[in-house]
């Protein structure tokens, strides 16, 4: 509750900083006014103070940071498990990657270097949208390259360039439950879970293949992690599923409307569901990149005419530039 | 030859110049102030405030101003704002008994003590379009009001039932601290409180449709409006180092209580039972389904067989809100190019096969 009716004289709007208090453990205050928790290790050299744009440095206060680093330690320490967070009402909307930007917003600090991706772009308008809020909000160096980024946060990919040590991968993620379309409820998944029950995601895939000869499942394609839990990856084509496997960067996932994150450790099992008579498999494109000939990575169709004409092309931007810049020439044909 | 779109960020701060100019519409006609708005569209303001759940009628008619008119747009301005002010504590509970009433009606006794206050309502006008209020600067003569001898004294109705145990007592304030669901995850089976915090953030035509399905069999609940009241209520507060309440300001509140019928089990005689709505400023529809879905989703809790959307609390809690509803819709308009080539891939294998094997069968039919 803030001002009650109380005739304030209309253009009297108090600041979005509220005297400044939201960078303080003070201003976090919740209902009960235990001791505030000790402060968090200090990552990179951060400092909790109000940046350049009248905001905490990137965007939220450093009490709900704190909040959101236990839901990632806890999704690390159980990987693949959901952890339920406080997740808040940022100023974009839920669908946009308000789960994204949550978890990046408590893992960046001033050294960092923050790569945003979406369908595998720089420059869709979303991820041009979340780099300068952060840009921004927290002054951090932003890049569109990927072997430059500390931490990269996406939407639907994983970057062609294979990920290392030291890098963070954070996903945007709608639905964050991998049961949610076998069991509407919450209640139940939960149980599924803590039982290891994943009998009904076979039978699922199995009800696929009987009927269309494949398993029908193109992105968000189901995986296990560690041996224990199963995890929808967000939904990323299959063709990305492979690259999470034992991968050398981080992996965090935030589902901010659904109120959930979850990890992957560095170097960590993920397996895609399948059977042994029917193994995984990824897309296979039969055209190489147009613009830079690349092959054996994720493309997208573009239409280029109402006559049928199209191209298909790199969808990762920066693996698609990085290669041109090499010298990589595609045939540039459309199909 | 096809280049990569670039021009992202272009685009956004075009988009943006235009949704500024699209906003203040034709510039020869005067722009409205937010004065005008909180004073003029006072309804939709509440509405802004109840669902933001922030009471304050002046951000909420500037967020109103600032999204053209778009409630749930609107609702999001306050709640993203909302979510940067510190929390410094709970208040007392409020004494809505001690209501300075601008309205108060009951549907189940013709007369009772504080009387019948019908108030500004639109419930017995004549809908029909008044064109003098098309022509400006005319003045409403000021309405006067005759003094009501009792006006000091309005009890709750439900407190009037309760004295005959005719309906089931008001649990009792154990002072356990209140939960807060935009500061934590809801955690299935959600206590009353936190379903009520939520149907008061719901949206209006969400939480209407369902109170509305109840009446329709969809989890009946045989309701009585046993009373609405509309009025301004004190909002007190114990700060730690006074130790004794302090007055904050007045808050303007709408409360529905609804009184339902309950045959009673074994163990419990048949007595009446609450639905309980509670929203910012003047909002009876959106009380009144409160109350009626707050009293359906106690189905569980009174022995009900829970059988309808509106007594299920995981369906109910989870699709009310009307941002998350709005933003997991709306997200569908993001690019999901990658997604749609995956399974625009799978759907020409499909196809393939499907045309290869209706070959087959043809030459199959031919060879006999």
């Amino acid at each position: 509750m803030s001002a009650t009716a109380m005739p304030e004289p209309s253009g009297h709007f108090p600041s979005p900083l509220r005297g400044g208090v939201r960078g303080g453990a003070e201003g976090t205050a919740e209902f009960n006014p235990a001791p505030p928790p000790p402060p968090a290790p200090p990552r990179k050299g951060e400092e909790s103070d109000v940046g350049a744009s009248g905001y905490n440095f990137a965007y939220l206060d450093e009490g709900t940071k704190r909040m959101i680093r236990r839901a990632i330690l806890k999704g690390i320490a159980v990987p693949g498990y959901q952890v339920p967070f406080a997740s808040r009402e940022m100023p974009m909307p839920y669908g946009w990657g308000t789960g994204g930007v949550q978890v990046t917003a408590a893992i960046l600090g001033r050294s960092d270097v923050l790569k945003v991706i979406d369908q595998g772009a720089d420059d869709t308008t979303n991820a041009v949208s979340i780099r300068r809020f952060f840009a921004k909000t927290s002054g951090v160096a932003t890049t569109t390259r990927t072997t430059e980024a500390t931490v990269i946060q996406t939407r639907h990919r994983i970057p062609e360039t294979p990920l290392t040590e030291g890098q963070t991968l954070v996903y945007q993620v709608p639905i964050p439950e991998p049961l949610r379309y076998l069991e509407p409820r919450e209640t139940e998944t939960r149980q599924l879970h803590a039982l290891a029950e994943y009998g009904a995601m076979h039978v699922k895939l199995y009800e696929d293949i009987s009927r269309h000869g494949h398993i029908a499942t193109t992105y968000a394609y189901p995986v296990e992690v560690a041996g224990r839990y199963v995890m929808d990856p967000s939904p990323t084509p299959k063709f990305d599923n492979p690259k999470m496997d034992d991968c050398p960067a981080l992996q965090l996932f935030g589902a901010g409307r659904e109120r959930r994150i979850y990890a992957v450790p560095p170097y960590t099992r993920v397996r895609s569901l399948d059977f042994e008579d029917h193994p995984f498999r990824v897309q296979e494109f039969t055209h190489p990149c147009a613009l830079c000939g690349a092959e054996g990575v994720y493309l997208d169709e573009v239409l280029l005419d109402d006559a049928g004409k199209r191209m298909f092309v790199c969808s990762d931007t920066d693996h698609c530039e990085g290669r041109r810049a090499d010298g990589h020439v595609g045939t540039g044909d459309a199909i | 030859m096809y280049v990569a779109v670039k021009g992202g960020e272009a685009a956004i701060d075009n988009a943006h110049q235009l949704l500024a100019e699209a906003r203040r519409g034709d510039p020869s006609v005067p722009e409205l102030s937010v004065a005008q708005i909180r004073e003029q569209m006072a309804l939709l303001v509440d509405r802004v405030m109840i669902e933001g759940s922030l009471y304050d009628p002046d951000l909420a008619a500037l967020a109103l101003k600032q999204a053209r008119g778009d409630v749930v747009e609107a609702v999001f301005l306050v709640r993203a704002y909302r979510t940067t002010l510190p929390r410094f504590g709970a208040s007392v509970p409020l004494e809505t008994g001690a209501m300075t009433v601008a309205r108060r009606v009951s549907a189940t006794f013709k007369d009772l003590p504080g009387g019948q206050v019908l108030g500004p309502t639109f419930d017995y006008t004549h809908r029909l379009i008044d064109f003098t209020l098309a022509a400006e600067g005319a003045t409403a003569p000021a309405a006067e009001a005759e003094p009501h001898a009792d006006a000091a004294t309005c009890p709750r109705v439900t407190d009037l039932l309760a004295q005959d145990g005719l309906i089931e007592a008001s649990p009792p304030d154990e002072g356990a601290p209140v939960g807060d669901l935009t500061r934590e995850p809801v955690d299935y089976p959600a206590d009353r409180a936190l379903r009520l915090q939520a149907l008061a953030r719901g949206d209006e035509g969400f939480v209407l449709g369902l109170g509305y399905s109840t009446q329709r069999g969809y989890g009946r609940t045989h309701p009585f409006v046993g009373e609405i009241r509309v009025g301004e209520v004190a909002v007190e507060f114990v700060p730690e180092e006074l130790g004794f309440a302090v007055p904050l300001g007045r808050v303007r509140l709408t409360e529905c209580q609804m009184v339902n019928q309950f045959k009673g089990t074994g163990a419990a005689p048949p007595q009446f039972t609450r639905g309980y709505g509670l929203s910012f400023g003047q909002s009876e529809r959106k009380a009144m389904a409160m109350a009626l879905v707050d009293r359906a989703l106690r189905a569980e809790e009174l022995g009900e067989p829970v059988t309808s959307p509106a007594q299920d609390q995981e369906f109910v809690l989870a699709h009310c809100d009307s941002l998350q509803a709005t933003g997991f819709v709306e997200h569908l308009k993001l690019p999901h190019y990658v997604d749609f080539q995956a399974e625009l891939e799978l759907v020409r294998r499909l196809r393939t096969e499907f045309e290869r094997k209706s070959d087959s069968v043809e030459m199959q039919e031919a060879a006999e």
